[in-house]
């Protein structure tokens, strides 16, 4: 194709943007915070097939170590994988409290252009930090390169360039939020959900300095890490799942607001000192072995109290609901988030089982089983209420037309990152087994583990359940992108609790 | 059916209250393990030594008493044959740890188990019985780091670490960083590791 071509490509495609985006812009049937809540959901599926196309890379990677080597290094795949993730998942959050804000408070967005500026920012600084990952890959050993190329810190690699502006864009969202319910009408989620942004926005900033002690460098990175991840964000899909069971099943707010206020309890009870078994091993005090056991033990008793919650209020509402694709994936969240996060953790949390499964794939099978269980699926539940209401509040119950295709996805979805996750754990186990206990954990028993018949034969199973997963992840787009067009049954009409609490 | 309210362990005012309470006992909780923890791992403190370790020789042993491996200190042996003041010592340990953070070795390697999977852990890399022997460690880390691939260490795996335009400056860096790094009490992380040196001990 001649540069031409493919300039006459991308001026059409941008008109295309443009086109979509003058449409949404205009749809009568979305308020104004559901309409920058739908930027962020689409940007956050875009970034959703990056993470799964770099986690295709990478994992390609461990069967075929040359492909694309000095090119796009695992290290550069890998990075692009996690990062893409945490970013969708915050998309999807932020664009979740958007959608419901208006609702739950009674009154308009305050302050929505500051809301809409710090999105188009905000995915600015994101394309930026992706080409420069990309592109650029590495710097030299400097402080420029960790304030304009790469923090070279797990999760949180994004330079401090963007980091400030990150926290300059949440500051925002949290404008919108505590002043539109401080204007409008404060609940019990309301409240909930302004305290837990505070916290989310003020843990970040205990990831943003550079020390030369990797002990204490790794001790306030895993602030940020684990606090995000196993209390604040935890917390955070509270309210969002509390707000969709009462608009997708009418269940009473009394009810989901204890609920609500429970889970709080028991999520910071034991996630806040549970933040102890990434204590064990990076220079700490022996006495995190206790206070990190114990407490990171008793985690999965908030995820128990979710299932519990959720099974009881949609028995009690006879499945019924206005949103079959958005339930289903309510449903998944609730196991998902206890088996990946739950069980998952609780496997390997307690430190005399740790010793042998810290740094191994152990902790990717749980990650990618957690991740997915506890907020891939939430943000996908919203996604579909989004569908719902931007093709105007239509049907999406049974019979729905070409609901193969959401059934489909769901399955692949479900099924492949299932599949990934055992086969993660297989390969763990081996290695725990092999490279840990037998070897002491060298270079060599490294190597010998990872060359061992039965971790290549994990390793291509992942890359199998890997594929089912982005088949699954590009059908769930297309779906999105199609879903409710053309319906003209108008939603099912859910009323509120009827049934004794 | 009229509506009851229910017992006071099932109400909503009486969770709100426990959920502050207990958010904030754990919080403080935490911040006060906190100090102490930075209390004992600041480098120089009882668990983390000071960067001028990297003069000493360091090793890993199993300690009976704590039924756990255990880094040691031992005499003199001055990285690069030169002995650093406490001052240097952390300059070169700096540099080291910014090169680490900028070539994005956490993204293959874990240090101090935390990281991805790709590539072996780093956190006792200085003591691996890999580089043979003692005398010649130092120079195969560096001629390593500056050129992976023609020095290769797979192990039979094909993986092998991409030229990252390490300059020499940088890969001497790095190696103190590792040899510090390596003298962290990581509570018997990783448990039977044979450092180099001793194997028959």
């Amino acid at each position: 194709m001649t540069l031409q071509a493919y300039q006459e490509k991308a001026a059409a495609c941008w008109a295309g943007c443009q086109q979509k985006h003058a449409s949404l812009m205009a749809n009568p049937n979305l308020s104004g915070g559901q309409k920058l809540a739908v930027h962020y959901f689409t940007v956050a599926m875009v970034l959703f097939m990056a993470q799964l196309l770099f986690g295709l890379l990478a994992g390609l990677q461990f069967i075929f170590p040359s492909f694309l080597y000095e090119i796009l290094d695992f290290n550069v795949n890998r990075m692009v994988h996690i990062n893409a993730m945490v970013v969708w998942m915050l998309y999807g959050f932020l664009g979740s409290v958007y959608w419901f804000l208006e609702d739950e408070s009674g009154v308009e967005i305050v302050g929505l252009k500051w809301g809409q500026l710090a999105f188009w920012v905000l995915t600015g600084a994101v394309t930026i930090v992706v080409l420069v990952y990309l592109l650029i890959q590495i710097g030299s050993g400097t402080d420029t390169s960790l304030w304009l190329i790469n923090e070279g810190r797990e999760y949180i690699e994004a330079p401090r360039w963007a980091d400030i502006g990150i926290v300059v864009v949440v500051l925002t969202f949290f404008y919108n939020v505590a002043a539109t319910f401080a204007k409008g009408k404060w609940s019990g989620i309301a409240g909930v959900l302004t305290l837990d942004l505070v916290a989310l926005a003020g843990l970040y900033l205990a990831g943003m300095f550079y020390v030369t002690n990797i002990s204490v460098d790794q001790y306030w990175w895993w602030w940020v890490i684990h606090l995000w991840v196993e209390a604040t964000w935890e917390v955070l899909v509270g309210c969002i799942m509390a707000w969709s069971l009462m608009k997708l099943l009418g269940v009473r707010r009394k009810v989901v607001q204890t609920w609500l206020y429970i889970e709080v309890a028991l999520m910071f009870g034991s996630g806040i000192l549970g933040l102890g078994h990434h204590y064990f091993w990076i220079g700490t005090p022996e006495y995190w072995f206790t206070i990190g056991g114990f407490f990171s033990a008793l985690e999965p008793i908030p995820l128990v109290a979710m299932v519990v919650h959720s099974i009881y209020d949609a028995g009690a509402h006879k499945f019924k609901n206005s949103n079959h694709p958005a339930l289903a994936w309510i449903i998944a969240h609730a196991f998902g988030n206890f088996l990946g996060a739950g069980v998952w953790g609780f496997m390997h949390t307690l430190p005399q089982i740790n010793l042998y499964t810290h740094g191994t794939q152990w902790s990717a099978s749980h990650g990618h089983l957690a991740f997915f269980g506890a907020y891939a699926t939430i943000n996908i539940a919203f996604f579909y209420l989004a569908a719902q209401q931007a093709r105007g509040n239509v049907w999406m119950g049974g019979e729905l037309v070409n609901g193969w295709r959401w059934k489909t996805a769901a399955v692949l979805l479900n099924l492949g990152v299932m599949g990934m996750t055992i086969a993660l754990l297989i390969a763990g186990y081996e290695q725990s087994f092999i490279e840990r206990a037998v070897e002491g954990s060298t270079w060599a028993g490294y190597f010998a583990a990872q060359n061992h018949p039965w971790f290549m034969q994990a390793m291509v199973w992942r890359m199998v359940f890997g594929l089912m997963t982005a088949a699954g992840g590009g059908l769930l787009f297309w779906d999105l992108l199609e879903i409710g067009k053309g319906e003209q049954r108008p939603a099912a009409v859910i009323d509120s609790e009827a049934v004794n609490p | 059916m009229t509506e009851q309210s229910p017992p006071r362990w099932a109400s909503e005012t009486f969770w709100k209250k426990t959920a502050i309470w207990v958010t904030g006992g754990s919080f403080v909780l935490l911040v006060i393990l906190s100090f102490d923890s930075m209390k004992q791992i600041s480098a120089g403190g009882p668990r983390v030594p000071a960067y001028s370790v990297i003069n000493k020789d360091v090793s890993y042993r199993f300690d009976k008493a704590k039924q756990r491996y255990q880094p040691t200190i031992g005499n003199d042996a001055p990285l690069f044959g030169k002995t650093l003041s406490e001052e240097e010592a952390e300059k070169l340990v700096d540099h080291g740890k910014k090169t680490v953070q900028a070539k994005n070795c956490m993204n293959c390697h874990t240090l101090l188990g935390n990281g991805a999977y790709f590539a072996p852990d780093l956190t006792k890399a200085w003591l691996d019985q890999g580089w043979g022997a003692k005398e010649s460690r130092e120079q195969m880390m560096v001629n390593f780091l500056l050129d992976p691939e023609k020095n290769a260490r797979t192990y039979g795996s094909n993986r092998k670490m991409p030229n990252l335009d390490i300059t020499p400056p940088e890969a001497e860096a790095i190696v103190a960083f590792l040899k510090w790094m390596s003298s962290i009490d990581t509570n018997g992380f990783p448990h039977n590791f044979i450092a180099l040196g001793e194997e028959d001990k």
